[in-house]
């Protein structure tokens, strides 16, 4: 290519959330006319660099330069009048709007100012919607009757509908089918064709190869390399950049390979499906195990997690503890077998803000200590506070208000809980979310210390290094379906990533 | 591989058979809201039935009919604002106080000596005030509107009992009073009737024709969407408490044309009547749908209950359980044909 100057750089992008640095450092240069393709792992700060280009989030500091000049994408708007377009994953569409009352929210064409043309609205969406292949999609239908993939379609008409120079596509492949995604190549080559640029995130590295120009890869908030030719870079080097985290935890010992193979299990779980979740699970874990789920986001671990639990009710297969197969989608029975869960969002799902430790533990026992609904508190906040005392949480007081503990003690809380319960199977879902790197290793020591006291553990963790260290065995998920068992041992974060990526290990 | 291509297959018919079948229906988006609406219509036609059958000489005069639309009027103009504040997802729990603060305050010895247009002119600025103050709180004090709005309602109402002390503030205006009588009629239609009416086709226009309507409407449905789509959400919720109170003071206007005074126990529980009729209406309580026309057709069902009951000498405590039934009634059945689109 002819050294034009870039029609984007950004340098040195830097944001922070309370508690979490988004982005630390980020370097991305685009060309007019090509496909730059955005890799990198869950977390690693794509999402967030793609609000900052699109004016959502203001960085902290860096600099954007467009065209040459120097931009500051104070907000949307901003983004949009020089032509920043971009598409979402979700929170896209208004459901309550019709499909061209969507594709121009917020730039409606109007007479007078205020009032909307409507038709002028539907004629040009429709225009558009022909342009992107879909002619069948009505423009005013509402939004919210569409599938997935026509919401697809609305959202790049949306993109396209304004004068854009550069399109951002977040995973826009992923709720589409084979056809639907040659389509997309098709747009995409088109616009860069007239030279629009188009920045594509994927995890999907054969997509990356048909149509991506060049690749940066970002790893924990950084940008690891920029500028990669996309369709001769081994996939070992792309994975190797964006593995190897800097930091190291210390995960606890794990008692010898097979050591479980001569108990009974306690969950077996047989063909459970749900449809356009995940495909058909077998699964069995015994007492003393630890078993960890492993794949990107969407790619049906919580929900896997969630329909065992009874959460969500299963389309075909079952569930059974100690033999006994469960009621389907019934979170009692779930309880009342003996399994526990600690969810992913902890805050919303797991714990009483406003309460004491105490009462976050006590709240699933209730009955054990009451004598005809009046609550024996003293013997509520002594159990609570034995069982707290086992995991160590910390300050090791059970009156403490629950929102002044820290991410890794409220876990302990929730663990407790289910401790104090006496189940026999635990699900934790991205137990160590929020919790800082120095009391995760506790944290891994003390689920690792109740699998030695005879607890089964299933383990859902978007951190590959996490699953590994902690788990015994590992299923790699893609796409809804297992597509490798195998002891934690004989697994690396590269063979992982080459799986969920892949779908199958590269030599 | 396999997965994605299974997935397709399952839905590949559904979505077909699916366009197919709403491709008629979908033409015209309107029309969605037509069918709504005729069911209401129905209610409304059952009920003037009713009314005709029970009390058959008296009901379909005139005079009753016009009787009905007059009352309808003022709580109608109250309800075309809870409409947008509801469609936008939020609530006024407020309406009430501030037809009662902005009439009392329009019917002071000191405004009277302005006159006609010195009623007009205090009502509609004191409801849009009320609505700035509620607006500020919600969209830059990032206040919860049922607590704004509800501490609006308590101070409100303090203030109106405070400026008249609780006695009834008497219009002596002659022009306003003439608004108000019986044989007053402009186009052959009660004056507070074309007001309502007036109020209602701009309501309407604003909602289904204008950005104002669709910006209403996308920050009800999602307010982040709205936001990263580049509309400016604080503004778009100042705005329609604005709106909210202006519908207020123009009440409040009526509600002195109508009565031809002022009292501080104006527009008792308006607010409850008012969310009731726009929820019957097939507007969403959770925001994102709203329908001007539903929420007149609730108002219009709720005043010829009223109407009936009271042509037939029910008491009014019947009339309330009757009330209560039509709304939780009304409800499911709005979640039902919700369940049926999805």
């Amino acid at each position: 290519m002819a050294p034009q100057p870039p029609l984007l750089t950004m340098s040195g992008i830097t944001k922070s959330f309370p508690g979490v640095r988004a982005l630390d450092g980020v370097d991305l240069e685009v060309q007019a006319g090509e496909v730059h393709c955005l890799l990198g792992q869950n977390g690693a700060g794509k999402s967030t660099l793609i609000k900052v280009l699109a004016g959502a989030h203001q960085p902290d500091s860096g600099e954007i330069t467009w065209r040459d000049e120097p931009v500051t994408l104070g907000s949307p708007i901003a983004a949009m009048r020089l032509g920043i377009a971009t598409i979402y994953q979700e929170l896209d569409l208004i459901e309550g709007l019709s499909v061209a009352e969507n594709v121009f929210l917020g730039h409606e064409p109007t007479s007078a100012g205020f009032v909307v043309r409507g038709s002028a609205a539907r004629t040009a969406t429709a225009e558009l919607l022909k342009r992107l292949g879909h002619p069948e999609i009505d423009p005013t239908r509402l939004v919210g009757d569409l599938s997935a993939a026509q919401q697809q379609i609305v959202s790049m008409a949306r993109a396209l509908s304004h004068e854009v120079r550069l399109i951002v596509m977040d995973e826009p492949s992923a709720a589409l089918d084979p056809e639907e995604v040659d389509n997309l190549f098709r747009i995409v080559g088109d616009l860069t064709a007239d030279g629009v640029a188009v920045i594509y995130i994927s995890h999907r590295l054969e997509e990356i190869r048909r149509i991506g120009d060049r690749v940066t890869v970002l790893k924990e908030g950084r940008s690891v390399a920029g500028g990669l030719p996309a369709k001769s870079t081994p996939t070992h080097e792309v994975v190797a950049l964006m593995t190897g985290r800097n930091v190291e935890y210390v995960f606890p010992e794990r008692p010898e390979a097979g050591f479980a193979a001569g108990r009974e299990p306690v969950l077996t779980v047989e063909g459970l499906t749900r449809r356009g979740e995940f495909a058909p699970v077998d699964l069995e874990l015994r007492p003393g195990e630890i078993v960890g789920l492993a794949g990107l986001v969407g790619s049906g671990r919580s929900e896997i997690l969630e329909t065992i639990y009874g959460a969500r009710k299963p389309d075909g297969g079952r569930v059974l503890v100690d033999g006994t197969p469960l009621r389907p989608g019934s979170v009692r029975a779930a309880v009342r077998a003996g399994i526990g869960l600690a969810p992913e969002e902890r805050k919303a799902q797991g714990l009483l803000m406003l309460e004491s430790v105490s009462s976050n533990v006590s709240v699933s026992t209730l009955s054990r200590f009451a004598r005809a609904g009046w609550l024996d508190r003293r013997a509520e906040r002594a159990a609570a506070h034995q069982a707290v005392r086992e995991l160590s949480l910390r300050p090791d007081n059970p009156d403490a208000a629950i929102r002044t503990l820290s991410g890794g003690n409220q876990q302990k809380a929730v663990l407790a809980r289910w401790l104090l319960r006496g189940c026999k199977v635990l699900l934790l879902d991205e137990p160590t979310r929020g919790v800082d790197i120095g009391a995760r290793a506790e944290l891994y020591a003390v689920i690792r210390r109740l699998a030695d006291e005879g607890l089964a553990v299933l383990l859902v963790s978007s951190e590959v290094p996490e699953v590994l260290g902690l788990a015994d065995r590992v299923l790699v998920l893609r796409e809804g379906s297992v597509v490798h068992t195998a002891d934690a041992r004989e697994l690396d974060e590269h063979r992982v990533l080459d799986l969920v990526m892949e779908g199958s290990l590269t030599p | 591989m396999t997965q994605p291509a299974t997935a397709a297959q399952q839905e590949a018919p559904t979505s077909a058979a699916e366009s197919a079948g709403t491709q008629e229906s979908s033409r015209r988006l309107g029309l969605r809201w037509d069918v709504r609406s005729l069911s209401l219509l129905g209610v409304l036609a059952v009920l003037v039935a009713v009314g005709g059958i029970t009390a058959p000489d008296e009901f379909l005069a005139t005079s009753n009919l016009q009787l009905v639309l007059t009352q309808a009027s003022v709580i109608g103009v109250v309800t075309v604002g809870m409409t947008f504040v509801i469609t936008s997802g939020g609530i006024d729990l407020s309406v009430g106080a501030i037809v009662a603060l902005a009439s009392v305050w329009a019917t002071t010895v000191a405004t009277q000596e302005f006159g006609f247009a010195g009623i007009l002119f205090t009502a509609v600025i004191v409801g849009v005030g009320c609505g700035l103050v509620n607006g500020l709180l919600i969209a830059y004090g990032r206040m919860v509107p049922f607590i704004a709005t509800l501490a609006m309602l308590a101070s409100a109402r303090g203030l109106a009992l405070q400026i008249t002390d609780g006695s009834t503030q008497i219009v002596s205006v002659e022009s306003v009073l003439d608004l108000g009588a019986r044989d007053a009629y402009i186009l052959g239609i009660p004056p507070l009737v074309l007001i309502f009416a007036a109020v209602t086709v701009i309501g309407w226009l604003l909602l289904n024709r204008t950005t104002f309507g669709r910006r209403t409407v996308a920050v009800g449905g999602n307010a982040e969407a709205a936001r990263l789509a580049g509309i400016d959400v604080r503004r778009q919720r100042l705005y329609l408490y604005l709106l909210s109170g202006l519908c207020c003071g123009i009440a409040a206007f009526m509600l002195i044309v109508l009565a031809g005074s002022g009292q501080n126990t104006n527009g008792n529980l308006y607010e409850l009547d008012a969310i009731a009729a726009a929820i019957i209406g097939g507007t969403l309580l959770s925001g994102g749908r709203g329908t001007v026309i539903g929420s007149v057709l609730g108002v219009l069902i709720f005043t010829t209950i009223t109407n009936i009951f009271a042509l037939n000498n029910l008491e009014t405590a019947v009339q309330q359980i009757a009330k209560g039934a039509i709304i939780v009634a009304a409800v499911l059945v709005q979640r039902r044909s919700l369940h049926g689109d999805a």
